[in-house]
């Protein structure tokens, strides 16, 4: 039996190109639409553009990165843009009533990952459909927002903060560069990037993640806490859409209750860009950041040349329908 | 019907799982195929009847060369091919099971379910079991949902009747209602191909048999011209000799204790106890509570009254993280809902249920983990292209050696099998034995749950029977036999 298993063993898998198609699929299709754009293009090209393509990449990027371990446990999170603008909304509140920004922001970012802790919560001790639970919350949340701010923009942010250091790190967020020329989001979206790259792959909360995506029964038989799991995922995304909210009113310098509506659409279409399955278990943080890049390219390069609006969603649509269906021949 | 296979190649990327594999199966015979797990017997009937397509060689149907290109079109040639992973609509009930794709309508597509509750509890009645029509599927234990497959195979009017490993979930006393009914088929002409590696079976109600080895023909022999060494020496070229090697444990202190364990109608005032380096044999029939006394056990089962111990020690378990730090483990019976993430590879099912050895201050050390790894593969012997093949894709037994090896690594002190060799090759249950043995020498106290009589007798110490969830004897395995077991598993006294 042993000489038998060797035997069988010799043969690796080969992959066929087919297969690697499929696993880098949005990478390759990320590199045509580059190369399109920049030969139709000229101004795609430029360093300026790539860095505000980059910038505009982040908003979405964060918070897909979030929804990919949602999704990875065979989850989903619709409240992701309410759960940005009311962290936004309290970190805006509390700054005009004199908190200083730096605290303030912690708490938007305290506030946030708890927002997502109810969330998970509704999925595992309220037993509801992430869909539903998240939809419940996506409601609330952005009504908690107009509330607060009844519903009017809270605007001048900036300059009602007293001291130079908070100011200051309040302006970093979203309008900081680092050498003068790269974004502060920018950074933050490789940064994070590698951060859920290190977690989800090399970790051992990273297994439990996918395990509980792929069959949470057979998961738990071995140990693994499902509740726990969970609601660290739908946390994760919570801070993550925290984090994204400060980064824009940093950048807008207000806050208006309806901040980030409809982000859960354009981060869901990342993830499924990226080739992760909507059902759970199976999935890269590459492939999202793939995405995302595509999304955002799209969007630069059809201002650029001009498309028209209306269409615009049209080709995004299409895009994606291309990119699913071929991940799926794998 | 008269089916003939030739030459038959098939490959899986670049591994080659069927070289030149074949048979001849004659009308209104019981044909076994017989052969190691992963020797291919799945993939090639599943080749005849068209779920996969093969690489090269010829099907010949009654005269006349076919190529099904679907099950559904093997149905309706009158094949009809009993999976060995179940497969079934769990959500559903088991009328809507049976008539998936078939309904019988009213016209306009509007569902006559008089008629078909009719015709399902007809067809139930005729296999003489005793299932509700409208249960759904998820609420029914393995064995019963196996039975409503074979029930749903019947009433298409098969010709050529395919059971991969039908009685893996079944116990004595159902198999025995199989085999009544799978000799009346064959009375009416019907061909039945048997998978199966119990020896037993074959013997009992095979007429012919073909043997594969590492997916090539080997042979095909009278039933009544072979007897099971050279079954066994065809099927892995070797002799293996005794069937259920000798353990050389001491029995120590004890383990585990349960007292009056007890939830409602499922199993009453449990008494048990089991010590170390003892092989604890629990029989009873399908049904009869033994595996959920063992989620129980193992925190995974709200109980209402009843007291655990552990090395003399009372335990209050909750969930199974509880139990492994308990050091018990448990490999549980459905290995493909509960043992494994079939999606995954084997690495990542060792892994998962290792995760404290694998790492290092939660992050997964990748050297550690291809150790591991390889360590289970070799160990167990388990056939596959490598740590990454995934686990949908192994044969049978395989899936069960790699549920074996996560669970084994994590060194537990008491491990509870729920049916371990089920689907596994006479040749890799004898290495299950040894790992049994293995560990019980070294002082680990193990629970053997198994509907295969042989089994328990062979490789326990003591073995207890429950019947209807009570216990209704706990008896040393040195004065224990068939019929004994048999007696207090069907709630007679000694
Ligand atoms: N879809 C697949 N892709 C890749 N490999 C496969 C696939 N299906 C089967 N195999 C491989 O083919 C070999 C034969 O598998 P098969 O299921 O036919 O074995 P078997 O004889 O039925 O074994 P068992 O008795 O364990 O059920 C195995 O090594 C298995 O890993
Ligand atoms: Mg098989």
């Amino acid at each position: 039996m042993a000489n038998k298993t060797a035997a069988v063993a010799a043969p690796t898998n080969k992959k066929s190109w087919t297969s690697y198609i499929g696993e880098y699929g949005a990478f390759i299709a990320l590199v045509f639409l580059v190369v399109v754009i920049s030969v139709v293009s000229p101004e795609f090209r430029t360093a300026g553009n790539f860095l505000n393509l980059l910038r505009q990449a982040t908003f979405n990027g964060l918070i897909a990165f979030g929804m990919t371990c949602v999704i990875l446990s065979d989850g989903i999170d619709l409240s992701v843009g309410s759960t940005l603008a009311l962290s936004a909304v309290i970190c805006a509140k509390l700054i005009m009533q004199g908190v200083p920004a730096i605290l303030a922001m912690i708490i938007a970012l305290i506030s946030g990952t708890l927002l997502g802790v109810v969330s998970g919560l509704l999925v595992t001790k309220g037993r509801l459909q992430p869909f539903i639970a998240t939809l419940i919350t996506m409601t609330a949340y952005r009504g908690f927002a107009l509330i607060l701010t009844d519903g009017k923009p809270i605007s001048n942010i900036a300059k009602s903060i007293g001291d130079r250091p908070n100011q200051f790190a309040f302006k970093l967020m979203g309008k900081g560069n680092l050498f003068g020329k790269i974004p502060i989001p920018a950074i933050l979206l490789i940064f994070a990037l590698v951060v859920f790259f290190f977690v989800l792959n090399k970790t051992t909360f990273g297994r439990k993640v996918y395990a509980t995506g792929s069959n949470a029964k057979c998961a738990k038989l071995v140990g693994v806490n499902i509740t726990k799991t969970k609601v660290i995922v739908y946390a994760i995304s919570g801070f993550m859409s925290a984090l994204t909210g400060l980064i824009l009113i940093s950048r807008l310098d207000s806050a208006q209750p309806t901040l980030g509506d409809g982000y859960e659409l354009d981060a869901i279409a990342a993830v499924a860009l990226g080739g992760t399955s909507m059902s759970g278990g199976r999935g890269k943080i590459t492939g999202t950041i793939a995405g995302v890049l595509i999304i955002a390219v799209l969007n630069n390069g059809m201002n650029l040349l001009e498309v028209s609006t209306y269409y615009q969603d049209v080709i995004k649509a299409v895009v994606i329908l291309v990119a699913v269906l071929s991940d799926r021949k794998r | 019907m008269k089916i003939e296979m030739k030459g038959i190649n098939k490959a899986f990327g670049s591994n080659q799982v069927l070289k030149d594999a074949g048979f001849v199966l004659e009308d209104g015979e019981v044909h076994a195929l017989m052969g190691e797990n992963g020797a291919g017997k799945s993939t090639l009937m599943k080749i005849l009847t068209g779920v996969y397509t093969r690489d090269a060689g010829t099907v010949i149907v009654d005269g006349k060369e076919v190529i099904y290109k679907s099950p559904q079109e093997a149905e309706k040639a009158g094949i009809v091919f009993i999976y060995q992973e179940l497969n079934v609509l769990f959500d559903l009930t088991v009328e809507e099971n049976l008539f998936m794709g078939k309904e019988i309508t009213k016209g306009f597509g509007i569902c006559d379910k008089k008629a078909m509750r009719k015709k399902a509890q007809e067809a139930m009645d005729k296999m003489g079991v005793k299932i509700p029509i409208n249960a759904v599927m998820s609420d029914l234990s393995v064995g019963q949902q196996q039975m409503v497959e074979i029930c749903k195979a019947l009433m298409v009017d098969a010709k050529v009747l395919i059971m991969d490993e039908p009685t893996a979930a079944l116990t004595q006393s159902e198999t025995e209602g199989l085999f009544k009914l799978i000799k009346s088929l064959r009375q009416k002409g019907v061909s039945i191909v048997y998978i199966s590696h119990r020896m037993e079976e074959i013997f009992e109600l095979c007429d012919r048999i073909t043997i594969l080895r590492d997916g090539t023909y080997v042979g095909t022999e009278k039933i009544k011209d072979i007897n099971m060494d050279d079954i066994v020496r065809m099927m892995i070229g070797r002799e293996i000799g005794v069937r259920f090697p000798a353990r050389d444990a001491k029995i120590g202190k004890e383990m585990l204790r349960v007292e009056g364990l007890t939830k409602g109608k499922t199993f009453k005032d449990v008494n048990f106890s089991v010590k170390a380096g003892e092989v604890l044999g629990v029989s009873g029939l399908m049904g009869a509570g033994r595996t959920e006394i063992m989620h129980a056990i193992f925190g995974n089962l709200p109980f209402e009254s009843g007291k655990i111990f552990i090395e003399g020690k009372e335990v209050a378990i909750k969930n199974a993280r509880e139990a492994i730090n308990a050091g018990i483990g448990f490999i549980t019976e459905d290995r493909k809902t509960e043992g494994l993430l079939l999606e995954k590879s084997i690495s990542e099912n060792i892994a998962l249920a290792n995760l404290g050895k694998i790492s290092d201050k939660s992050v997964v050390k990748k050297s550690k983990v291809d150790e591991l790894v390889k360590k289970g593969i070799d160990e167990f012997h388990i056939k596959c292209f490598g740590p990454d093949h995934e686990c949908n894709n192994l044969s049978g037994g395989n899936q069960q050696k790699v549920v074996f090896a996560k669970w084994v690594y994590t060194d537990p002190k008491i491990l509870i099998l729920d049916e371990p060799t089920r689907g596994v090759d006479i040749g890799a249950k004898k290495e299950i034995y040894s790992v049994i043995n293995n560990l019980a020498a070294k002082g680990v106290a193990i629970i053997l749950v198994s509907s295969e009589l042989p089994e328990v007798l062979g490789m326990s110490d003591r073995i207890m029977v429950v019947h209807e969830g009570k216990i209704t004897g706990i008896i040393d395995a040195k004065e224990a036999d068939q019929e004994k077991v048999m007696t207090l598993a069907t709630g007679g006294t000694l």
